[in-house]
Parts: C-alpha cells; structure tokens; sequence
C-alpha cells in the first residue's frame, strides 16, 4: 500500500517533467506551425497568427501559460486542425483507439498464450517447431507488410472484408489482425519461454510428487508462474496498442489518434505533440503500475518480498 | 478457466459492439468521395487547400460561383452585377431568395461583415492577400488603417454591395468565386469563436449544410433545402473521406465502397501506367506547375547567366516520361497553357528551350569554363520518392552537361519550407498551384514585396510591368505586358527554373457518376455530382443497412 502511494505520488512530478521537455524539445525542431507553402501576404499577418497563439513569447512564458491551462483540463487549440482544441481530437480519437486496441490486444493474448503453452508442451517434437516458426513469422513480418497481404487475400481476392474504413464489425477484423499478429508472436515466445523455465522448477516436481493430475500441475501451477514475463511486457505493450498504431490507422482509414501521433510532429502542431505525449506517458505509467501490481496476485516469492 | 474464457469472450464481444455501436446506424452516402488528406479547417477564411476548399465551397458561397463545366464564374449569391467603365467600381445586386440554411436572408451586409472578417488582422487569414485588389484591403490588413469603412466595400441596401478596387482586376469576378470571399454567418462565428462550425443547427450559405465532421473519417454533407438553387442540387447526402495511402484508395475505389477519388497524391505511382489503360481513370491538366527555386543571394546564382546555363541543359522531356509519367507538360515558362487573359487565353513566352552549347558558353563567359571553379551546389527537396529521383535526373545532367558537382539534400516538409523562406538553400524544388484562372496568380509570386518569392530576387521592372499590366483593361494590351514580364522571368532572368505543369488524376466512372467536368481548374463543384447507379450486384459485399 505505501509502495502504491509512493508510485502514485511520484507521477504529477515525472508528468511535469515530461510535458517541458516535449514543450521544449518540440520547439527546436527546425520550421514552425505556420510555415506552410503559401505565406500569409505579409508579415504583419504572419505576425498577428503567430500573437494569436502566442507563439512569440518566450518558451518559459508560453510554458506557464500552458500550465495554466492544464489545470482547467485545457490542452489548447490545434494549430494544424484549428477549428479542433487538442481535447476534442483526443475525445474522437481516443475511443477508436483503444477499441482497436483492446481488441488487437485480446488477439494477441487469446493466440499467443495457448500457442506459447501448447509449444513448451510439445519440446523437441515437430509441432513445437511448428509453432516456433510461426511465431518466428509473426515476429520478423512487420504491419505493413502483414496488413496489405491480409487486405490482399480477405478482402480484394475472396471479399470476405471490407478493405478498409471504420464502420461496422466487419471493418474491426482486419486491423485487428494486422495489428495483433506481432504481438501474438511476442507473446507466444515469451510463454513458451516461462513455461519452459517454470516446469524446470522444483515446486513442479513436487506437485507432481503429491500426486496432483497433470492437468492441474500444468495449469493451476506452472501457468500462473510461466505467465509473469507476459504480464510484464503487457503493460507497455497495452500503452502502445491503446495509443493507436500509425501504421494501421493509415492503411485502414481509422480515425484513431495513432496517426497524429507522428503526424502533429511534422507539422510542428505543439500543443497537440504535448496533449498526445503527455497522453501516452500517463498510460505507460498507469498501466506499468497495474503491471506490478499484478505480480503481487501472480507470483507468491513477489509477495513475500 | 471456463469461466474466465468466457469473461473474456464477453469482454471481447462488448469491444466490438461498442466500436460499431457507439456510432448511429451507418448508411452509405449517395455519394462518396476520397477527397485526400483531412481538411485542416472547415472556415472559409482559413483553408488553403484545393481538396479543402472543395468542401468548403459546397458550405460557404459567394457573391458569384464556379461554371462546373467552365470554371468561369457565374451568377451565386448575386444574381448579376454592373462593372463601371473603369473596371474599379463592381456593384453587386443580391439574389432575393439567398438564404442560410436557418432560414435568415442573406444581405449585403452579411457580406461585408464576411471580407472585413478575413482582412482583420486577428483573423490572420493566410488567403487574405487575395482580397488586397479591394480598395484599401491590404492597409487595413496589415493594420496600417484602422477604419473599416475606407475599405472599399459597402452595403448600398439590403440587397445592393458597392466594390471598389484599387485598381481594375481583370480576375475579380473569379475570385469572388473563391472561398476566401465566401459568405459566413456573423451571428456564429461572433458567439463561438473557433468553434463556430461546431454549433448547430449548422449556418451555411452554400448548397450544402454540415451533417457531421470526424478528424481522419469523413465529412458527410446534406443538402441545404433553402439554397436558392436548391431544386439543382444533385446528392442529398455525400461523404467526404480523408485517406492518404493510394493501395487503399484503389482499394476502396475498386470495391465500390468510394465513388470518386480526386486527389493525384492518391494514385500509386508505380500502377501509373497500367492506370492509363483503364476508362474511368482520368487525367487532365491543372493549374499548377513544378520548378526549381533559385537563390540569387548566393555567389555563383547571382550571376543570371549561370541561371541562364542551368535551364538550358535540363532535358524536362525525360523528367516527364520517365518519372512522373501522367502527361505532364514540360515547362518553359510558368504560366499554364490554356490560363485566361479575361476572355482570351493568354499567350506565354517561349521560354528558354535546351541548348547545351549555349549553356557552356555561358558558364564560360560567368568565369566557370566546364564547370572549373564551380563551387559544389546543393539541390534541396522535401521527402518523397520523385521529388527525389528528379533531383537525381538533374544532379546527373548538370554534372554531365556543364561539370557541376551537385549534392542532394533532403528535407522533411517543414525544415524544407522554413530553408526556403529564410533562404537557406542553393537550388530548391518548389511548386505553385494557382488561385484563379489569370497568370497574374503565377507572376506574382516573384515580385519584389511577395512573401512567396523566396528567391532573393528583386526587379523593379517586373515589378512595374506586371502592376501596369493589372491596371490594364484591354486584354491585347495586357497580353503584352504580362508577356513581357513573364519574358523577364523566365528567358532573361530565371530566379526560377520552370520544369513541368502538373496534371490532375481522378478515378470515377463516368457511366455511373455524372457532373465531373473537365475544366482547367479542376473545379467539380460538389452540387451538380450524382452518382446515376449503383455498382454492378455483387460488387459492394460490405454495405452496411441501417
């Protein structure tokens, strides 16, 4: 519990931190928001847009100022989307997001575990290198190659999917699938890992000294231990699927936020890189702490410790 | 384990309900168009992209409309207009059933308050410059004049507008189809501020109203049934998608899911040619043309005659069939063929065509004989494939032809736009789309005070003969003037190297699609587009019923 508290305490000061480097740092990437092909017909007009957002005070002023706002739950403005405040485009993004991944995530869990357990079970025999090869693939072939082969086959050739677009259930499967494939490998191999690990040791041995059935041993005992390593790449492996994925919301037309995430750095759209930074550090944070806090229930030499 | 299986499932089958199901019943639009990249703003004042401005204009009209077959201006919210001999003073007469969408009149002093908004310095309008042809426009603009009322427009009666310019502008009538002179309603911008094409019940002015507006999904428009032209509006629902990868975009074309896919960003470079072939893939010319800044500022480009010499050896014939491969025309001046002078087509000079021999000579004569002497120059770009192989084309013709050593430097978008406009560059690739059908949206880019000139370069010449020639009425005599300073521009001078006109490239069948008119601005407004019939059965397996 004072452990808990002393990692809860210890976020607003990290957040700040985070937030001034990206405010800094975001500002001394060459050209700014407004350098767009076509100049305003006069420098006095580009002068008024950069005072209209206060883009020509100084950083540690625009900073408070930006502090200031954050108290009121205020992000500002876009400066590339500018009838949208960094909020409203979190609000529509966000949902999408962390459907698409909640789902890849679940994806890559429901094949990877099974496929990671069932290849430990099976060592030295044809069908753990069946597996492993598999899970070799899903590993070594990146989304967006994985992506438009799907799209190939499902939905151009045998149109059993939409090709893209985010408007019905039919639309969620391929993304999903795209996006979950590498992670379902990553899972499969660490499992496998565990679970190889977890049967070397004694208190296995011993359960099956006890007379438990091999069923039992395998799943009520080594499975909760083999599984730790998973748990514990899962906590960012959610920050980083919830986020979104630039590379699938793009093949897809989804209308997640993963694509402004690289995109509101290239167009030097500084509030929004500091509204999304700030969004993905909050949850790499939350969800390594629910990380660790789950050993606790998972594994009882945590516990003891 | 059974139970938490299922939990999970559970789990699983809400996500999936609430991903469809926190979205109203979808229905197709009856029309649906892959217009490219997410617009960055709905506001008149404020967008600067065509595919942008294409929505925008379905909202927001004007005093005067685009032709969708001519692009030339015709009667919108005014129903007609007297010009005075001079050609400075237009006085508009209103339409007595212009209407917003709410159902309030629209009057002259909606106008007004509409082009004061964007020549207000807090709008900062980055279009803006285009209303600087109205008397006094650019002085209240740049807050040199704080009185609004010595601008030179005015409301005579609820139905009259008085517009003076500065001087005659042959164009007028055509900006007024533009969106930056678009009518927006007072009453909402005043109460919401930024936010004010959130508010509903929508305000538009133009043929369509705003149904919903989701960042990177679509915007789904509706008819506005009390735009004065209502009875011609084709489409009662149309979506607009944002995309930007081209497989998808053919994807999605293909299997009847989009109707129209307008954006040339969207079509795959590599299928190009195997494109060509197909019957609903159009390409046309547009209004825009690609070129070479160059930055007279820097020994050895302040000399014009090595300008001169590295033109003459660009062979743009092989730029154009080997890489690019849509059509384009190769540019020796920067004026589009075909671009209006009023009602004649302007005629541009001849530019300077190839000519090795020539090039060396002048090299020579510049100091540098076979390149001796010649310091190693950078070609900047920004990221993108031919951006990047035409820069490799040139480096090889410059170093073959004239002995220059030419590195390659990359840039992403925004460090290549700032390297520009602080000049911080050799050579840089640059391109210009045009406002309106007048060559005056090309040359003057390039006189001595335009933000966009960007090459260092100043002429007090130009400068002169290209504001004589917008004086001018008399379309012969403009003719000449405006050939004469393009002739400065690009046979004397060459603070550009012109390279090619861009072409435009759609998909759309015109067999099921009807509206979509060739016109050299690629105007397609969206009021007249309707899709006439369905894809053939069986080929749009994933509409969804409401």
């Amino acid at each position: 519990m004072k452990y808990l508290l002393k990692r809860l305490v210890l976020l607003p000061p990290l957040l700040l931190v985070i937030s001034f480097l990206a405010f800094v740092l975001v500002r001394l990437a060459p050209g700014g928001p407004f350098d767009r092909e076509r100049k305003p017909a006069s420098p006095e007009i580009e002068r008024a847009l950069l005072a209209r957002y206060h883009l020509d005070e100084p950083v540690a002023r625009q900073y408070v100022r930006f502090l200031a706002g954050l108290v009121r739950g205020d992000f500002g403005a876009s400066l590339k989307y500018r009838n949208h405040t960094v909020s409203d485009i979190i609000a529509q993004g966000l949902p999408v997001s962390l459907t698409l991944g909640m789902l890849a995530f679940g994806f890559s869990m429901g094949l990877g575990i099974p496929a990671g357990f069932y290849g430990a079970l099976r060592r030295g025999q044809w069908r753990e290198h069946g597996v492993a090869l598999l899970t070799l693939l899903a590993v070594c072939v990146p989304s967006f190659v994985v992506g438009p082969v799907l799209v190939m086959l499902l939905a151009v050739k045998w149109s059993v999917f939409p090709v893209a677009l985010w408007e019905s259930p039919l639309h969620v499967v391929l993304p999903t699938a795209s996006l979950g494939v590498y992670f379902a490998g990553k899972v499969a191999r660490l499992m496998r890992e565990g679970m190889v690990q977890t049967l070397r040791l004694e208190f296995i041995q011993t359960a099956r000294a006890k007379g438990l059935s091999e069923t039992a041993v395998l799943l009520r005992h080594a499975l909760r231990l083999a599984v730790v390593p998973v748990v514990s790449y899962s906590g960012p492996l959610l920050a980083d699927l919830l986020t979104g994925s630039f590379v699938i919301e793009n093949l897809f037309q989804i209308p997640g936020i993963g694509v402004f995430m690289v995109n509101s750095s290239l167009s030097r759209d500084y509030p929004m890189v500091v509204g999304l930074v700030l969004l993905y550090a909050i949850l790499l944070l939350l969800l390594n702490l629910i990380v660790d806090l789950a050993y606790h229930l998972l594994d009882p030499r945590v516990r003891h410790e | 384990m059974g139970r938490r299986t299922r939990r999970l499932a559970g789990l699983a089958c809400a996500l999936v309900l609430c991903a469809t199901g926190c979205r109203p019943s979808f229905q197709r639009a009856d029309l649906v168009i892959l217009n490219g990249a997410e617009p960055e703003s709905l506001d008149p004042h404020l967008v600067t992209g065509q595919a942008d401005g294409r929505i925008v204009m379905a909202l927001f009209e004007g005093l005067t409309r685009f032709d969708p077959r001519t692009a030339q201006p015709m009667p919108g919210l005014a129903e007609r207009w007297d010009i005075s001999d001079d050609g400075c003073v237009y006085t508009f007469h209103l339409r007595t059933n212009a209407a917003w969408s709410t159902g309030e009149p629209i009057v002259a002093e909606d106008v007004v308050w509409s082009w004061r908004r964007i020549l207000s310095p807090e709008t900062a309008s980055d279009y803006v410059g285009v209303l600087f042809y109205l008397k006094n426009g650019e002085a209240f603009a740049t807050g040199k004049l704080k009185d609004f009322d010595q601008v030179g427009v005015r409301a005579l009666d609820a139905r009259t507008l008085r517009v003076e310019l500065e001087s005659p502008a042959a164009f007028f009538l055509d900006l007024c189809c533009f969106q930056p002179f678009a009518v927006v309603p007072r009453q909402r911008i005043e109460r919401h501020g930024d936010r004010w094409l959130h508010a509903r019940p929508f305000m538009a002015s133009g043929a369509y109203t705003l149904d919903s507006w989701r960042l990177n999904d679509r915007v789904r428009l509706r008819k506005n049934p009390r735009y004065w032209d209502a009875a011609n509006t084709q489409s009662a629902v149309i979506d607009l998608l944002s995309g930007v990868v081209p497989a998808t975009a053919l994807n999605l074309y293909l299997s009847g899911a989009v109707d129209i896919v307008w954006d040339k960003e969207l079509v795959p470079p590599d299928l190009i040619d195997k494109l060509k072939e197909r019957p609903d893939f159009h390409i046309a010319p547009s209004l825009g043309n690609y070129f070479i800044r160059v930055n007279v500022t820097r020994t050895p480009f302040d000399d014009p005659r090595v300008r001169r010499a590295l033109t003459l050896v660009i062979d743009r014939d092989r730029i154009v069939s080997r890489i690019t491969k849509g059509g384009e025309r190769v540019a020796y001046c920067v004026s589009p063929p075909g671009i209006a002078n009023g009602t004649n087509v302007y005629e541009p000079p001849r530019g300077l065509r190839p000519d090795p021999d020539l090039a060396r000579q002048l090299l020579a004569e510049a100091g540098y004989p076979h390149g001796r002497g010649f310091p190693t120059v950078t070609y900047t770009y920004n990221t993108q494939e031919s951006h990047r192989k035409i820069g490799v084309e040139l480096r090889e013709m410059w170093g073959r032809e004239l002995g220059l050593r030419v590195e390659l430097r990359q840039l992403e978008w925004k460090a290549w736009l700032r390297a520009q406009s602080m000049l911080d560059y050799d050579l840089v690739r640059s391109s210009w789309v045009g406002d309106y059908n007048d060559p005056n949206t090309f040359l003057d880019l390039f006189m001595s005070e335009n933000p966009n000139n960007r090459t260092g370069w100043r002429n007090p010449a130009y400068d002169r003969i290209l504001r004589q020639a917008n004086a001018e009425t008399d379309p012969a005599r403009r003719q000449e003037l405006l050939c004469a300073a393009e002739t400065i521009l690009v046979e004397q001078e060459l603070p550009v190297l012109p390279l090619f006109f861009y072409v435009n490239m759609e998909f759309f069948d015109p067999a099921r699609v009807t509206g979509i008119h060739e016109n050299i601005r690629s105007e397609h407004p969206l009021r007249v587009i309707r899709r006439t019939a369905s894809a053939p059965a069986g080929k749009r397996p994933h509409e969804v019923s409401p």
